[in-house]
Formats: C-alpha cells, sequence, structure tokens
C-alpha cells in the first residue's frame, strides 16, 4: 500500500515539499543546538523545561485522542466510525513520532539516549513514558495498517488485529496517564503536585485529539473523493464538547482550590499567569485568551445549530486546538516552573531557534500525517471504484 | 521457486537473528573479564553512616559564605557563567526568606532576617531526584550522598524538575571557557549534564573534610550523624534546629542553627 | 527487465559512490601509528597492566574504572606486578601519558575515534613542539 504514497496530484506533492523544507530548517537549527548546547533555546536554570517538553506534554494528549473513535468502534460496534478509525490511529502515530522527536531534541546528551534501555529505573516515570509511548506507537502502525489493509481487499480484519486494536484502547489512557504523572508526583511543584492531573489531561486530550480528526475529516472530504460521513464527525464533536466543558471545569475546579485555601504556594503560580507576579507577567494575555477562548469554546459548542453546521464546528474545533494548546503548551510547564523553589522568579520564553526546531518537529508530524492519510484515502477512493 | 515476498522477508530476519545472537552470546562468554578482587577504596578514606552537615547560622557572615563559596567553586571547577539564565551554581547564598519561605514572616528576628544563608544540595534521604532520574545517573550512596555520574547522565533533567530546593544546575553549554582557574586535578563537566553539590565525595575518599566546611572558620560542621559522639549530633543536641520544607518528607542531611 | 537502463546506471553510479573511500586514496597509505612514551612513562618501566593488554582493552579498563570509582566508591586497584594504582584518568593514566597529542591522539586519529573522555578530564598543558 506504501507506493500510494509516491502517486499524488499536484497539490499533495506542494504540501510535502513545504512541509519537507520547513523539517529541513529545523533540522538545521538542531544540528546548530548539538554543537552549542540547549543554551540557545529560553530555557534557564529555574524554568529547566520549556517549549519542547511543553509540546510532547500536548502531543501525547493530542495522540491518544484517536481512542475516542477507536473505543465505540471496537468496544461497542459502533459502526458509523468504522470509516474513520484508521484516520485516528494513523494521526496517533504522527503525535507519538512527534511526542518522541520532542523528546530527543530536549535532552542535553541525546547520543546516551541508550542508557535509558541499558540500566531501566522502574521508580522513574520517565521510563514508564518510554515504554508506553514505544509501545503505543507500534500498536498503531500494526493495527492502523493491517486494518486498512483488509479493507482494500474487502476482508475482515484478522482476529488478532482486533483483539490489539481492544488493547489499544485499553493501552491509549495509559500513555497520558503516565505523561501526567511525570508531573504529579513531584514534591517540589505545587502547581503540578495535584491529583487531577491526570483527569485533565484525559479530558483535553479528548477534546483536542478529536478535534484534528474532525478538521482533518473535513480537509480530506473537499480534497478527495473519501467521505467520512456526515454522523460521524457530528458524534465526535458531541465527544468534543463534553471532553471541553469537563477539561474547562477540571481547571476552575483548581482554581477553587488554591484561591479559596489561600495558600500562598498554591495560589502564587496561577497568579503569575494570569495577573503576573512582582511585576512579572508575560504569559498573563496568552492565559486570559486560552481561558477566555475556551470558554467561548464551550458555549458555541453547546449550541446544537452550531455544532450541525460544518463550517462553525471547523472554527471551534481550530480554536479549541489553540486555547488548549496555550493551556498545556505554555501554561503548564511554565507555570510550574514559576515562581522557583525558593520563590524567586525567572521568565521564560522560546528563542528563534528553539521555535524553528519546534516547527521542525511539527512539520515532521504533520509529514507523516500527509502521507499515512493520503495513504488511506487512496485506498478509500480505490474500494469505492 | 515458489517463494514469494513475504516468506522470504520472514527466512532472512530469521536467519539474521539466528546468526546475530550466538555471536553476540560467544563475545560476551569470551570477552576479557576484569578481575573485581583487585578493587578497594582509598585506605585513608572517611566512612559514615550517614553524612550530615550543619550550617550554624549564628557564625555566618558574608565573608565566611563567599570563602565557602570560593573553595567549592574552584576546586570543583565550577565554571562562572555571567548570564543568570544559565548560571551553574553548587553553593550560593540566600536570604531568610528564601531559603526558609515557610517558616519566614513579616516580624522577623532582624538579625536573622539579613544573615547571608549558604544553600546547597541537601543530599536528602529520600530524595525525590533520584526518584525520576531514568538512568540512575544520579544515584543515593550508602552512606547517604547523592551521588551524580556524569558519564550516564542524558541531561533529561527530570532531577532538576524534581527537587524541591533548586539545587541542581544545567550546562546550557560548554562550560570551559568560563572556568576560572582550572583545577587540574578534578575534571570539569560538559554541555548536556546536571550537576551538583556532592558533599566533595572525592575530598572524603581522601581523609579530608568538605572544602566549605574547611574554609567556614568553624561556622558549618560535618560528621556521622549515626555516630553519636559526633560533631555533628553533640550540637544538634544542644542547640534548635531547622531544615528546609521538612514537610515533604525529603528528609534533607543539612541542618541549620539559628 | 523493465528500465533496465535505468537501473543498470543507477547501480553503477551505486557502486562508484559506495567504493568512493578506495579511490579517493589510491596511492596514499596513511602512516602506521606510533605512540610515544614520555620520559616518565619510560622511566616507570611497565602500566597498569601488559602493554599488549593496554593496547587492546584500555577502553573496557577505564569504562570498569569509572563505574568502580563513581559508582561503588573504589579508588585502587592492583595491576601488574601488584603495584597499586588510583583509579583515574586524568591524575594516573594522564600524569605519566602527559604527552596526549603524540601518545593518545596518534591511534585515536589512525582509527579515526574521539573518545569524549577529554570534554570532562583535563587533559595535561602540552608544549607546542616545533
Amino acid at each position: 500500500m506504501f507506493e500510494k504514497a509516491f502517486h499524488g496530484g499536484r497539490k499533495y506533492w506542494t504540501v510535502v515539499a513545504i512541509l519537507a523544507a520547513i523539517v529541513g530548517v529545523g533540522a538545521i537549527c538542531y544540528l546548530w543546538q548539538l554543537k552549542v548546547g540547549l543554551k540557545i533555546t529560553g530555557m534557564s536554570r529555574d524554568v529547566s523545561w520549556g517549549f519542547y517538553i511543553a509540546q510532547f506534554t500536548y502531543l501525547v494528549g493530542v495522540a491518544a485522542g484517536g481512542v475516542m473513535i477507536a473505543l465505540p468502534c471496537y468496544l461497542h460496534n459502533y459502526k458509523k466510525f468504522a470509516r474513520i478509525v484508521v484516520l485516528g490511529e494513523f494521526m496517533a502515530i504522527a503525535a507519538i513520532i512527534m511526542c518522541l522527536l520532542f523528546i530527543i531534541v530536549d535532552l542535553g546528551k541525546p547520543m546516551r539516549l541508550f542508557n535509558v534501555l541499558l540500566h531501566p529505573t522502574p521508580n522513574s516515570i520517565l521510563f514508564w513514558d518510554m515504554i508506553v509511548l514505544n509501545v503505543y506507537l507500534f500498536l498503531n502502525v500494526v493495527v492502523g495498517w493491517a486494518a486498512l489493509e483488509a479493507e482494500r481487499f474487502h476482508m475482515e480484519p484478522a482476529k488478532w488485529v482486533k483483539v490489539l486494536a481492544v488493547f489499544s484502547v485499553v493501552w491509549a489512557p495509559c500513555i497520558h496517564i503516565v505523561t501526567a504523572f511525570l508531573y504529579s508526583g513531584l514534591p517540589g511543584r505545587h502547581f503540578w503536585l495535584t491529583a487531577i492531573m491526570a483527569p485533565r489531561f484525559l479530558a483535553s486530550a479528548f477534546a483536542a485529539g478529536p478535534s484534528f480528526i474532525v478538521l482533518l475529516a473535513l480537509i480530506i472530504r473537499k480534497y478527495s473523493k473519501f467521505d467520512p460521513g456526515r454522523e460521524a464527525i457530528q458524534t465526535l464533536a458531541k465527544i468534543i464538547t463534553y471532553c471541553i466543558i469537563i477539561n474547562f471545569c477540571f481547571f476552575l475546579f483548581e482554581v477553587f482550590t488554591a484561591f479559596y485555601s489561600q495558600i500562598p504556594g498554591h495560589m502564587n503560580h496561577f497568579k503569575y499567569l494570569f495577573v503576573g507576579l512582582e511585576g512579572h507577567g508575560k504569559l498573563v494575555p496568552w492565559m486570559w485568551v486560552s481561558m477566555i477562548g475556551m470558554f467561548i469554546v464551550c458555549i458555541l459548542l453547546v449550541i446544537p445549530s452550531i455544532r450541525r453546521n460544518e463550517g462553525s464546528l471547523a472554527f471551534c474545533c481550530v480554536l479549541l486546538i489553540i486555547t488548549t494548546w496555550i493551556d498545556k503548551g505554555l501554561g503548564l510547564v511554565t507555570g510550574g516552573f514559576v515562581p522557583n523553589p525558593l520563590e524567586e522568579i525567572t521568565e521564560y520564553w522560546p528563542t528563534v531557534p528553539e521555535a524553528l526546531i519546534t516547527l521542525g518537529v511539527w512539520a515532521t508530524g504533520f509529514l507523516v500525517v500527509t502521507i499515512l492519510y493520503k495513504i488511506a484515502v487512496s485506498v478509500n477512493e480505490e474500494i469505492e471504484a | 521457486m515458489g517463494l514469494n515476498r513475504r516468506e522470504f522477508l520472514k527466512i532472512a530476519g530469521v536467519s539474521v537473528m539466528g546468526l546475530g545472537a550466538p555471536t553476540m552470546a560467544l563475545n560476551a562468554l569470551f570477552k576479557n573479564q576484569l578481575n573485581a578482587s583487585q578493587i578497594s577504596p582509598n585506605p585513608k578514606a572517611l566512612h559514615a553512616k550517614r553524612w550530615a552537615m550543619v550550617v550554624d547560622l549564628k557564625k555566618m557572615n558574608k565573608e565566611i559564605v563567599e570563602k565557602c563559596i570560593k573553595a567549592c567553586h574552584s576546586i570543583h571547577n565550577v565554571p562562572h557563567i555571567p548570564d543568570k539564565k544559565r548560571e551553574i551554581k553548587w553553593i550560593w547564598e540566600t536570604h531568610f526568606e528564601h531559603a526558609f519561605p515557610e517558616q519566614a514572616h513579616e516580624h522577623m528576628d532582624e538579625v536573622l532576617e539579613h544573615i547571608p544563608v549558604p544553600v546547597f544540595c541537601n543530599n536528602c534521604e529520600n530524595p525525590p531526584c533520584v526518584q525520576v532520574c531514568p538512568t540512575k545517573a544520579t544515584f543515593q550512596r550508602e552512606d547517604g550522598i547523592v551521588m551524580m555520574d556524569m558519564h550516564r547522565c542524558i541531561g533529561c533533567r527530570f532531577c532538576m524538575a524534581a527537587c524541591p530546593y533548586g539545587s541542581r544546575s544545567f550546562n546550557w553549554q560548554d562550560p570551559r571557557p568560563f572556568i576560572v582557574k582550572e583545577n587540574p586535578e578534578y575534571p570539569t563537566r560538559t554541555k548536556g549534564v546536571v550537576e551538583k553539590c556532592e558533599f566533595c565525595a572525592e575530598r572524603l575518599e581522601k581523609g579530608l573534610m568538605p572544602a566549605c566546611v574547611e574554609a567556614s572558620e568553624g561556622a558549618m560542621i560535618f560528621g556521622d550523624l549515626a555516630d553519636p559522639e559526633s560533631e555533628v549530633r553533640k550540637i544538634l543536641r544542644s542547640r534548635y534546629s531547622i531544615q528546609r520544607k521538612p514537610g515533604l518528607g525529603t528528609r534533607p542531611a543539612v541542618y541549620y542553627l539559628i | 527487465m523493465y528500465d533496465g537502463g535505468k537501473i543498470l546506471t543507477g547501480l553503477i553510479i551505486g557502486i562508484a559512490l559506495f567504493t568512493l573511500p578506495f579511490w579517493f586514496n589510491l596511492g596514499k597509505a596513511a602512516k602506521i601509528p606510533e605512540p610515544k612514551l614520555t620520559p616518565k612513562a619510560e622511566k616507570a618501566k611497565f602500566c597498569v597492566e601488559s602493554k599488549e593488554y593496554m593496547q587492546a582493552e584500555h577502553m573496557a579498563l577505564l569504562d570498569k574504572w569509572r563505574d568502580w570509582v563513581v559508582r561503588d566508591g573504589n579508588r585502587i586497584y592492583v595491576g601488574l606486578h601488584d603495584k597499586k594504582y588510583d583509579m583515574s584518568l586524568q591524575n594516573t593514566c594522564m600524569d605519566c601519558h602527559s604527552n596526549k597529542k603524540k601518545f593518545c591522539d596518534e591511534c585515536h586519529n589512525y582509527a579515526d575515534v574521539t573518545p569524549y573522555c577529554w570534554e570532562c578530564h583535563i587533559e595535561p598543558k602540552e608544549e607546542e613542539e616545533k
């Protein structure tokens, strides 16, 4: 089936070329980072994790979002999702590849990556994160490919494929639960030391992941003969609505605990993010855009006529992705580090090389998605014919 | 021939594994084994069940703290990086409200409020940094010191996120251009690894006290907590002492007398 | 065969590129490395282990040394002729073999390996020879 990736129209090759160019620019910047060190980023002694790890955190949720299609389809026989379940799996592949790349570009000594395998350390959550991410990647590659191939030959997928598919539905929440545990078990960081970190990750994942899939499905319908089905998109929209409302509520629950208890250690991080602390407030406008935007998305998506209109649904999905990205990609990581354990403030903002490397990795993911979706769409067009 | 592509690939894969596995096994068996009975610690090394440091804030002043910092940073080739965001510090000076944020309040003893407090890695008994390191590059020795294995560190900085005291520094660049005067008897670090105070483990194994303790003119005391007659135990019995963020359960090995 | 012309052309170009190192270095033989001992090393008569052993296994020895020192807290190594050594690249090995350029680098350059040891372990200052 891979040969389908090599036969495409002009639009396809243009997209591939542009993405490949962005990947190239990112790769060159990364070579410079390897030579000079991570000082080309905006990270500091106080904010020792930044844009790279934040993107990883966000994308791990997006990767698991595909399970929101697989779960009704494989566990509850919801046939309407049968056509797009492969879209979820392929997007998960791209997202996991991005996660792994972001971890690698963040390492100070990436050539020693093998040490994590040579010296397994079960008490470290990073060890489990590595296992969980790689197994999930393997599952999606195998199940997605086998299911698509079976569909191509008008056959039911083999029994072991279905078994692995059900297993991947169970495994998917693990990837962002484990990633949430990276943060929620650290005694010194009160912004993260909360049991609701894992539920928040789950809720935003199941809102953001399907939003990506809805947008990609609409794009596919526009540019090919593959129609994912109106009803499938509507069901996804309902799932997105509930999950984004739950995500927003979880955030409000955190605000309540911090500000009703009036404990400075808990309040300070929220204050830094939303009103600034001691004159430092680079992230304040971003956080308000994120929260107000998320609230608007909640209201809009609840209104049935807005959900049913695919144009306004697409707008809501875009806004949802932007607002959840700001929340996880900027607010979560920086907010945890500011103020530092000695109650001092060092702000963080990504530098241009850091942003270019980040864009390069995002472009890699989009390139993978483009190629894989091209294969899926071509196979489906072949079946229809 | 009748062999299709799938079967060919399966046979090829099994053959590669079949050839590779015995080769690796033979290599491992016949590799020149070094005899571990040739190894022993330095006979002059100091031993303890649980090393601890006591900082007497009543004896602290700016000169002593600066001498301690200079002693530590010079013998350990700690670079002096002017950019505060990338600075590397194993021991530094701060004030009471930053070292002990949970004990500070608005109407403090004026002397205590302004005393320079030296802070450094607490070498905790229950270290969160050791718990999170994915390669055991940071590990806890039997005598309680939390060590760094610079050969193994992958620079993931999880330990920096886990440390509740901000004791760890990362090499965002090559540190050598920033080292004022190299000590040729101790290595430097390279870009991409995390570093911190290790209670001068390399001095302890030569029978010497940590550099800051020697430079502190008696304001810092070092010894074995498990020995009831050690200086540290004696002074902790007679004076009021506090620790940084005790509620977190890290059980630091550093005590401050106020 | 299909596309026979393209395949043969590609094959020829591929083989040419693959064997490029041989064409490029035709007629130039690299000098056999001759690591030079310092006067201090010559006086010592023997190294931590035999010359043959060190030539073949000094990497494995140092790899074991660094774990024994850092992770196990051991410092003394009993080597050849029961002589005791402090297990330290910087303070023991480089103390005798203080001419990195004429000793260590000789073979490393020939074999085109760049061990990263000296990124951290300070090498002794050498005078520039004429």
